[in-house]
């Protein structure tokens, strides 16, 4: 298809395999095992092709990526196509040898997830806790002089923290510090109402970012990813379906959202069979909800619909079984109350403090853990 | 670790845009691309671009050359002079400072 745009960014899901077990998880529930993985090859190939299709920046994520040993290789190849590498990772296992063998590869930048700023709260999120391993993968990272962001995925466990959460990444001498609220897909959608925050909580977390980030000026550069369950306009998820990105799964699935293996109704191509072009300008899945031409009403004759495309393909899939409805976050979908009955449950239900760790959440489900495949 | 859609770059055209005036106005401010910041040019796109952590920035011509002066060797003063040799215009200085106000705002140069 002549009309695709240029790619910028690709997600390189290296793996599957984590240390965390996160309650918040986008990975899907039916987690890739080490076997199907793609191979150090795959992965150069990929960088290959997607730099001539005009990817400038990727993420090297997973998963946990520094449990590929060939991380540094795949890093360097990246590099060497002239693409910038931002590793995203728990912290776990990221040593001051293999920092620098990062670095000497090129990586341009480290985003530090962090679940909470105390054991506890960590423990429940996560599993473990890993509190002390961040904190000294924070100071490799500061100390070998490459970039640090810090995020957060923000939600009714933690998001009470806010002001603590910035006062560690100042401590830890961050340069940013990205506070996303959580988005409910896979493993975030089957833990919900564990998750979902008041919107009091909201309010007042939104409040203090604010405050804060007047207070510090350039200090630290903090973002807030809008929590969408409460706001009464979709997002433009992923800038659009195959119009900026690409996520490559671990055995070679490529997605245009992250998420998106959970539309089942989609078939998603690989780059074990097609070359990446063929699957970014041409495979039915990318040109599904490409443009604006696939669209419902009330989309279909809304301004908006060149802002946030329908709102996300992903959300609607898992909400109402059919990807091509209206984001029911949209005020104007004819789903919305599916959205609102859901966020008003979260007021109700708010619980004072954190709940018990782990072992003493009941109902709720752990990504890959217990009987999975992680090592 | 994966925090799913939120990773997202997001992609914009720089423009100039009116912001809080002090930092880019001092004439012996030194500025120099922030921390895990990189200018290239993409051949993909045959434009120059703006890259970081979390966004990718498509720049316009004059914002690459104020961009591409932006190593901390240079103060705002001379980067002014500099620029007033490749462009024209009266406003130039007001321009180049206010860009770069907001650039520092943005978290690209400090």
């Amino acid at each position: 298809m002549p009309g695709a745009p240029a790619p910028f960014a690709l997600l390189a899901e290296l793996t599957h395999r984590c240390p965390l077990h996160c309650l918040y998880c986008s990975n899907p529930l039916e987690l890739r095992r080490r076997d199907e993985e793609l191979t150090t090859g795959d992965w150069v190939r990929v960088f290959g092709e997607a730099a001539d299709l005009g990817v400038v920046q990727t993420h090297l994520s997973g998963g946990e990526p520094l449990l590929r040993r060939d991380l540094e290789e795949i890093t360097g190849a990246a590099n060497g196509y002239g693409i910038y590498t931002q590793l995203v990772t728990s912290g776990v296992g990221l040593t001051r040898q293999r920092l620098a063998a990062l670095r000497a590869r090129g990586l341009d930048a480290v985003q530090l997830s962090i679940q909470a700023t105390d054991a506890r709260t960590a423990t429940t999120i996560a599993g473990v806790g890993a509190v002390s391993a961040k904190a000294r993968a924070a100071a490799e990272v500061v100390v070998g002089g490459v970039a640090l962001t810090i995020n957060v995925v923000l939600h009714r466990l933690n998001i009470d923290q806010l002001d603590a959460i910035i006062d560690l990444a100042l401590e830890w001498r961050a340069d940013r510090l990205e506070l996303a609220n959580v988005q409910f897909y896979s493993w975030a959608l089957a833990n919900r109402s564990l998750l979902l925050a008041s919107t009091d909580q909201i309010n007042r977390a939104h409040e203090r970012f604010l405050q804060r980030r007047r207070d510090l000026g350039d200090r630290l550069k903090m973002t807030w990813v809008r929590p969408d369950y409460h706001d009464e306009l979709a997002k433009a998820c992923m800038n659009g379906w195959g119009r900026t990105s690409l996520t490559v799964a671990p055995d070679g699935r490529t997605l245009p959202c992250p998420v998106a293996s959970g539309i089942d109704t989609l078939r998603f191509d690989s780059v074990r069979d097609h070359p990446l072009a063929w699957i970014w300008q041409e495979s039915p899945a990318f040109a599904a909800y490409r443009g604006t031409d696939w669209m419902p009403e009330p989309c279909r004759s809304c301004d908006r619909r060149e802002i946030d495309f329908g709102g996300c393909r992903c959300q609607a899939f898992a909400l109402t079984g059919d990807a091509s409805r209206t984001d029911p976050v949209c005020l104007l979908s004819e789903d919305h109350h599916l959205v609102t009955a859901a966020v008003s449950a979260a007021g109700r239900e708010c619980p004072q403090g954190t709940p018990e760790p782990r072992e003493g959440i009941a109902g709720a489900s752990y990504r890959g853990w217990p009987g999975s495949d992680h090592p | 670790m994966s925090c799913g859609p939120c990773w997202t770059p997001s992609t914009q055209q720089s423009r100039k845009r009116v912001s809080e005036p002090e930092r880019g106005t001092d004439p012996a401010w030194r500025p120099m691309l922030a921390s895990g910041v990189r200018i290239i040019h993409d051949r993909v796109r045959d434009a120059d671009l703006l890259l970081m952590p979390e966004q990718v920035i498509v720049l316009n011509a004059s914002a690459a050359a104020i961009l591409r002066r932006c190593t901390g060797d240079d103060s705002l003063d001379s980067m002014i002079s500099a620029l007033s040799d490749e462009f024209a215009g009266d406003s130039l200085p007001e321009d180049v400072s206010q860009f770069l106000a907001m650039a520092a705002m943005e978290g690209w140069v400090s």
